[in-house]
């Protein structure tokens, strides 16, 4: 549905957007992670035809954004980092001339605009000035222009900035539900909101792509090696926390052991191996013959927030490398691959 | 066509709804009353006196009421167009509600065309305001209905060129009293190029008056409708209009 390749955006003197290609599937939802100046709006921007690439395409439902803006225009949903709203006019009003400049008219019209009243909560604003409106409502109100039409594509910047808890789970709730018949790329830093509404993700920092893959693959392939987490206590009186750890070192596959707590009957056991060469059922074993109680036992998965502190943080090798001529296509396929390992070795 | 209706009938209720049509149209009926009441009283007072002293020159409410005024109005409007179009672009840039316009399936000169519509409707309606008073005129005297209508015609045409200079400035800020000053600047200037010719005959000078907007306006405002000056104020609208597109363009590679 949407086909990035080596989009580059230039400012006077900022590279803001630096070869990057992904490719996005019909009905998939994206998430485009990065930091605060990673490039996200500016590549948003490209992709809705706001601005133009420097250099590189992108091709929206298989149109171009810069040769076929109109019918990329058509087809997409956007709602702006800041939402695009006039202060001197109704919420219902607008969302009506939305609707009509996106080419909505009659009954059509007004069925969509009572639909995405009803669906992004802004009822109780029908009839207020969009100037006075708070910030979540703004952003509700926002997201119901992006929608109003029905468009194939929706390109939301920051969708749930300034929202309540309540509001933040309805909206990502309402964006899965979009998910199917659109194609939904959206920004974000907050992780959990990937976790919890994204299948893929692209991870963008300083205008480079660093990875591209589905959520539950970055975390696995960001693991690499497995960590376990295991809770033992002594079954009466005081645990000999060393000794627990001395008996699961011995346990096959295990590299190391970490006491990560220590509590005077119990401890917190944290062992680290290559994926695949331990049973867990060994683990528990080993505690139980060891004469203790076993409380607790549990793979540590890596959180996106650690995924992408440490892709993000480090300079990645595939950025270091010297660029590419624009001509020349980048191995940008390989390089998330290479940025994950590289950042794995001083743990492994 | 139907896009630039839309972004019309917005902006046209967005004149309405922000009071800015309100406040313009009271300032513009007052301040045009105003000269009405002494025009007219001018008019009456010379009368009497011709009477009085037992001459009698022929007096028309045409050339010496109607078209003096309305060279007045054009002077007042110089003060209303920067007002009118000062917002058209700049507001939407500090909003951010250009990301909206730009992103939409709506060709850039159907919303430029639309957005100076509107600017044009609203000094329409200020005109209106003009032809209020003139009412009366014609309830107690006979002008000539064919020069007035001619002049209206004149002053919505150098009104609409001034506009779209206007609209074309207020794409270059985000300010919005930055864009109204350099507008008034601007018209200003087409204004008072027509002065030039009074003093000093060379070619410059020449140049400079063909340019003034003014020096296009006698012609109408005797009633006459000259196809230079039509044309001279539909290359002034054109013109705006499409630096308005080209700046319009390049906000986008510069946004
Ligand atoms: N109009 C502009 N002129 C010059 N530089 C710009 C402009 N807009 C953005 N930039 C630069 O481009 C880079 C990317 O900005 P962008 O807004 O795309 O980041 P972002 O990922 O959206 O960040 P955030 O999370 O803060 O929204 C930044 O370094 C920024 O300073
Ligand atoms: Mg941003």
């Amino acid at each position: 549905m949407i086909t990035v390749k080596e989009l580059t955006r230039r400012y006077a003197r900022t590279v803001a957007v630096n070869q990057i290609s992904f490719t996005v599937d019909k009905g998939q939802i994206v998430g485009f992670l990065g930091p605060n100046g990673a490039g996200k709006t500016t590549t948003m921007r490209m992709l809705t035809c706001f601005l133009p690439p420097t250099s590189g395409t992108a091709t929206v439902a298989g149109f171009d954004v810069l040769d076929q803006s109109l019918e990329v225009r058509r087809r997409i949903g956007y709602l702006p980092e800041t939402p695009p709203l006039y202060p001197d006019m109704e919420t219902r009003d607008y969302l009506r001339f939305v609707g009509r400049l996106k080419g909505l008219s009659g009954e059509e019209l007004d069925r969509r605009v009572d639909y995405v009243i009803g669906r992004c909560a802004v009822s109780d604003v029908k009839h207020k000035l969009l100037g006075k409106l708070s910030k979540g409502y703004r952003q509700r109100v926002g997201l119901a222009q992006a929608i109003v039409h029905n468009p194939d594509v929706l390109i939301l910047d920051e969708p749930t900035a300034g929202l309540d808890p309540k509001q933040i789970n309805e909206t990502r709730a309402l964006i899965r539900d979009l998910a199917g018949e659109h194609t939904i790329i959206l920004s974000t830093h907050i992780l959990p909101e990937v976790e919890q509404t994204c299948q893929q993700v692209i991870i963008i920092n300083k205008g480079r792509l660093v990875a591209t893959d589905s959520v539950a693959n970055l975390e696995g392939r960001a693991r690499g090696a497995e960590t376990m987490v295991l809770e033992a206590a002594a079954r009466s009186g005081v645990l000999d926390a060393g000794a627990v750890q001395r008996r699961l070192a011995q346990v096959p596959g295990v590299g190391s052991v970490l006491i990560k707590e220590a509590r005077p009957a119990s401890a917190i056991f944290e062992t680290e191996s290559r994926k695949g060469e331990l049973r867990r059922g060994d683990l528990a074993r080993a505690v139980i013959e060891g004469g203790w109680d076993l409380n607790e036992i549990r793979p540590a998965a890596m959180t996106l927030e650690e995924i992408f502190l440490r892709l993000t943080g480090s300079e990645p090798a595939a950025a270091a490398e010297p660029t590419p001529e624009p001509a020349e296509p980048a191995p940008h396929e390989g390089a998330p691959a290479q940025a994950i390992s590289d950042a794995e070795e001083p743990h492994a | 066509m139907k896009n630039t209706w839309i972004i019309f009938s917005k902006e046209m209720k967005s004149y309405f709804s922000s009071w800015v049509a309100y406040v313009l149209l009271v300032l513009f009926a007052v301040a045009f009353g105003y000269m009405f009441w002494i025009a007219l009283d001018y008019f009456v007072t010379a009368g009497m006196e011709m009477q009085m002293s037992g001459q009698s020159y022929p007096m028309s409410i045409n050339e010496q009421i109607i078209r003096p005024l309305l060279g007045n109005v054009s002077v007042l409007s110089l003060f209303f167009i920067p007002v009118i179009t000062m917002r058209l672009f700049a507001e939407e840039k500090r909003t951010g509600t250009i990301e909206l316009l730009a992103t939409s399936p709506v060709r850039d000169f159907e919303i430029i065309f639309g957005k100076w519509l509107a600017a044009l409707g609203l000094y329409a309606c200020l005109l209106a305001c003009t032809a209020i008073d003139f009412v009366f005129l014609f309830v107690y005297g006979h002008p000539d209905l064919k020069p007035l209508a001619a002049a209206y015609l004149g002053l919505l045409l150098q009104a609409g060129g001034l506009l779209a200079l206007g609209t074309f400035i207020s794409t270059l800020t985000r300010n919005q009293i930055i864009a109204g000053a350099s507008t008034f600047a601007a018209c200003l200037m087409l204004y008072v190029f027509a002065w030039v010719s009074g003093f000093n005959s060379s070619t410059w000078a020449t140049v400079l008056a063909y340019l003034s907007v003014v020096t296009h306006d006698d012609s109408f405002a005797k009633g006459v409708i000259e196809s230079k000056d039509a044309i001279y104020y539909l290359t002034v609208i054109f013109l705006g209009l499409f630096f308005t597109a080209r700046s319009m363009e390049s906000l986008r590679w510069r946004a």
